[in-house]
């Protein structure tokens, strides 16, 4: 940039316009939150027929990948997302915690559908009634099932909640 | 074959059990006593080459006596044929011998009536729970059990596998991965 320039003139607030190396200014805090947002790795917890719509929006047509959840880790180590996709059972919540348990900080919990967020239309003996009584969950998605898209929205909401907060990096 | 002509065969194969023919729409169902359910079974097994039994359920008319109605579906591969046994029990303390000698699939959905129901079968090899976690309590698909439970759920579930089979486990793996590489 010339430095004949005026302050009120200068197209790039932010660069000192005397270097030949523009640089721009940031925390560390807000590079880790886009890091983390923008490649969210969901860990496969497709219980029931939202496990259908969440491969439905992992496929061609509404492709996930582009928001980041390139692939879908199998292990929950490698994972920082569940998305519980489907009714849970009262034999599969310990299951669940227990997965749940295993993934590494900094984990969030995407609850798909209402079986999952509330029960659904079963509440009896056998299902529990919404995945929170077992795992904290941080965005619920509507639906039976919720649309690719809803899942989507509910994704990218969640990035919007991970770009708001405090940094979790260990 | 039709009811009648499934009970003139099977009637004499069992001469001394009070069989009844049930009205029913699309196979041959037949009311057996209790206590004779396993001979009976047995006579369709091997005289009458029934020798698949499809399923075993049961059902709960509740108001009515008796309560509990256990029914058998047994298939004929040769024919092919299918037919029905029940068994209608008192809703007191419904007990029917099991018939896990004559079909041995028949371990599983006894064990399933039993969670369910809370139908004994006597001499069953195995008898317990088999959907319910064993410490619950109550039968669920019964006709006057609540449709809303409110019961905590059980978040920790102890390991199945005692510590001598874990270990066991993890050094029998060891050794397979050593042996392939």
């Amino acid at each position: 940039m010339p430095p004949e320039l005026l302050p009120a003139q200068n197209p790039y607030p932010g660069i000192a316009p005397d270097d030949d190396m523009p640089f721009l200014l940031t925390t560390v805090e807000r590079v880790v939150n886009w890091a983390q947002r923008s490649a969210i790795w969901p860990v496969t917890f497709g219980l029931a027929c939202c496990a259908i719509e969440m491969m439905a929006m992992a496929s061609s047509r509404y492709d996930i990948a582009r928001f980041g959840a390139e692939a879908f880790r199998a292990s929950p180590r490698q994972a920082d997302l569940m998305i519980v996709a489907g009714r849970l059972s009262r034999k599969m919540a310990p299951v669940l915690r227990r997965v749940y348990d295993q993934m590494a900080e900094p984990k969030w919990v995407i609850s798909m559908g209402a079986c999952a967020s509330a029960g659904g239309v079963f509440d009896n003996y056998a299902l529990v009634q919404g995945v929170d009584q077992v795992v904290p969950v941080d965005v619920y998605v509507p639906g039976c099932p919720p649309r690719p898209e809803s899942l989507i929205y509910g994704i990218v909401q969640l990035q919007r909640k991970m770009a708001s907060q405090r940094t979790r990096v260990f | 074959m039709e009811t009648p002509s499934l009970l003139a065969h099977l009637q004499p194969l069992v001469p001394d059990v009070p069989l009844e023919a049930v009205p029913a729409g699309d196979w041959p169902t037949v009311l057996v006593p209790a206590a004779h359910i396993v001979e009976t079974c047995r006579a369709m097994r091997d005289a009458l080459g029934y020798t698949v039994l499809s399923d075993l359920t049961c059902a709960d008319y509740l108001p009515r006596e008796p309560r509990f109605e256990v029914v058998y579906q047994v298939v004929n591969l040769e024919a092919p044929a299918r037919a029905r046994l029940k068994v209608a029990l008192p809703g007191g303390a419904p007990q029917v011998p099991t018939v896990c000698e004559v079909y041995a699939n028949a371990n599983w959905a006894e064990r399933e009536v039993f969670d369910l129901f809370g139908v004994t079968f006597l001499n069953h090899p195995d008898p317990r729970r088999i959907l319910l976690p064993d410490e619950w309590e109550g039968h669920p698909l019964r006709k006057d059990y609540p449709v809303q439970v409110n019961v905590p759920v059980r978040v920790m579930a102890p390991l199945q596998v005692t510590e001598d089979e874990f270990i066991a486990n993890i050094q029998r793996q060891r050794t397979v991965l050593s042996k392939r590489s």
